[in-house]
């Protein structure tokens, strides 16, 4: 039985956890240790993609999860060049999933997260989560495809590599041309040279590992093969420990950092990443390492999942997070008429993308 | 041969596992273009009950797959 488990599988979601708790200790939002959707989007909005003032800053994690990944694959020799599995569609299928993150607040990674802090929204994004990805298993089951994909010119697997490098040395050489927060979630930021060493190791790590909170689920239903589901758990439990550790657990629906308890939309948020990510094969943070290993179709999910949050962003669709004012009133927050109406177009876009790509498919076959 | 190669995952593992409940094939050859590949069908084919070679085939892999 050890055989079939990776043993980079526990390793790696140990380091994610304690790189989550440990970040989150340097200045890091709470619960937001790592998450590839908020991330991305404080990347769409430093770069001025939206103009969302309270999250905007370059942030070096996910510049340096795409540099250790593929560095990582370069070195045992994975690194490969391949594109052409419906690129538009991945594209969409981005902007979907990460459309469904924000309203929730975070992608898989930090539902896991914020699960271990003890916020309780998230164990309901998380039914959402695993009814996504059962609505993906039966397509998949019926024979849902992207089709293939092929070897591409060298160059094509370095863009992803080579942006994540761009921003990199633009961030130290010329901070000033991008937008960054000065209150809220994005002005609250580890050191770059912390966040950019430990993402640099997770991002190897998880090249290694396959880590994918996706696969784990996906896997565990279709085939009880539970190696990537290992993972998944050792970043709870690692997170949870950490979190009681430092004193930071508290079990409730009510005062969790950047969460909003709109139960269905936080549900309904995450039955679109689940379903959208089983489709595209891998969760938001897979697709970055797949493009950091050179994968072109991944490359253009990311792009996808940045535009997402720009359109999330700039049209007001993203959840907004309960909070407290000074004179002791609460706003709840929660999902705006848009943000939900977006949800459901959503969810009629994946239908479509299913059915076209399972049924349509198999009559050409014919 | 079931040729894999290019696929997302985790549709090499579902275009064996609908071979192996399909017609049960005593041996069953798997072309893959990635170690991830290699892996998942190791890990879906040894829990079946096969006995897995793999073999280098220029950039791509070929899996042989034999009931054990």
């Amino acid at each position: 039985m050890k055989k079939r488990i990776n043993p980079w599988i526990i390793v790696t979601g140990v380091l994610v956890g304690a790189a989550a708790v440990a970040l989150t200790a340097m200045g890091n939002p709470k619960n937001m240790g790592f998450c590839i959707a908020c991330f991305l989007r404080d990347i769409a909005g430093a770069t001025k993609l939206h103009s969302a003032a309270v999250v905007q800053y370059v942030r070096p994690e996910i510049i340096g999860l795409i540099l250790g990944a593929f560095l990582t694959a370069v070195a045992t020799k994975e690194f490969r060049s391949k594109a052409g599995s419906s690129p538009a569609t991945r594209f969409l299928l981005g902007a979907i999933v990460m459309i469904g993150a924000l309203a929730f607040l975070g992608c898989p990674l930090r539902m896991v997260i914020r699960m271990g802090g003890g916020d309780l929204n998230a164990f309901v994004g998380f039914a959402g989560f695993v009814l996504g990805i059962v609505i993906g298993i039966v397509f998949l089951k019926n024979g849902f495809t992207l089709k293939r994909n092929y070897d591409s010119s060298v160059g094509e697997g370095f863009v992803m590599p080579g942006l994540a490098l761009l921003l990199l040395v633009l961030l130290l050489a010329v901070p000033t041309i991008f937008a960054f927060s000065e209150k809220g979630p994005g002005s609250m930021h580890a050191p770059l040279i912390a966040s950019l060493l430990i993402s640099l190791v997770v991002g190897a790590l998880a090249q290694r590992s396959r880590i994918c909170m996706v696969g784990g689920m996906r896997d565990g239903i279709m085939f009880k093969d539970f190696n990537l589901l290992l993972g998944f758990a050792a970043i709870f439990v690692t997170v949870l420990i950490g979190n009681l550790i430092l004193g930071s657990f508290k079990l409730s629906f009510a005062g969790q950092p950047i969460a909003h308890s709109d139960h269905l939309f936080n549900l309904l948020g995450m039955v679109l990443v689940g379903w959208g990510s089983v489709l595209l094969g891998g969760c938001p943070l897979r697709q970055l390492i797949l493009a950091g290993e050179g994968n072109g179709d991944s490359a253009v999910t990311v792009l996808g999942m940045v535009v997402g949050a720009a359109i999330s962003h700039n049209f007001g669709l993203a959840g907004a997070a309960s909070s407290v004012a000074e004179d002791g009133t609460v706003n709840p927050g929660g999902v705006s008429p848009a943000g939900r109406i977006a949800i459901c177009i959503g969810l009629v876009i994946l239908l479509c993308i299913s059915l076209v790509n399972t049924f349509v498919k198999k009559k050409e076959a014919k | 041969m079931i040729d894999a190669r290019g696929m997302s995952c985790p549709l090499p593992v579902v275009m064996v596992q609908k071979e192996v409940k399909k017609n049960a094939p005593k041996k069953l050859q798997v072309q893959v273009d990635s170690m991830v590949c290699v892996e998942n069908i190791s890990r879906y084919a040894a829990l079946q009950g096969y006995e897995v070679k793999t073999d280098k085939d220029g950039d791509d892999f070929v899996l042989t797959l034999t009931k054990k």
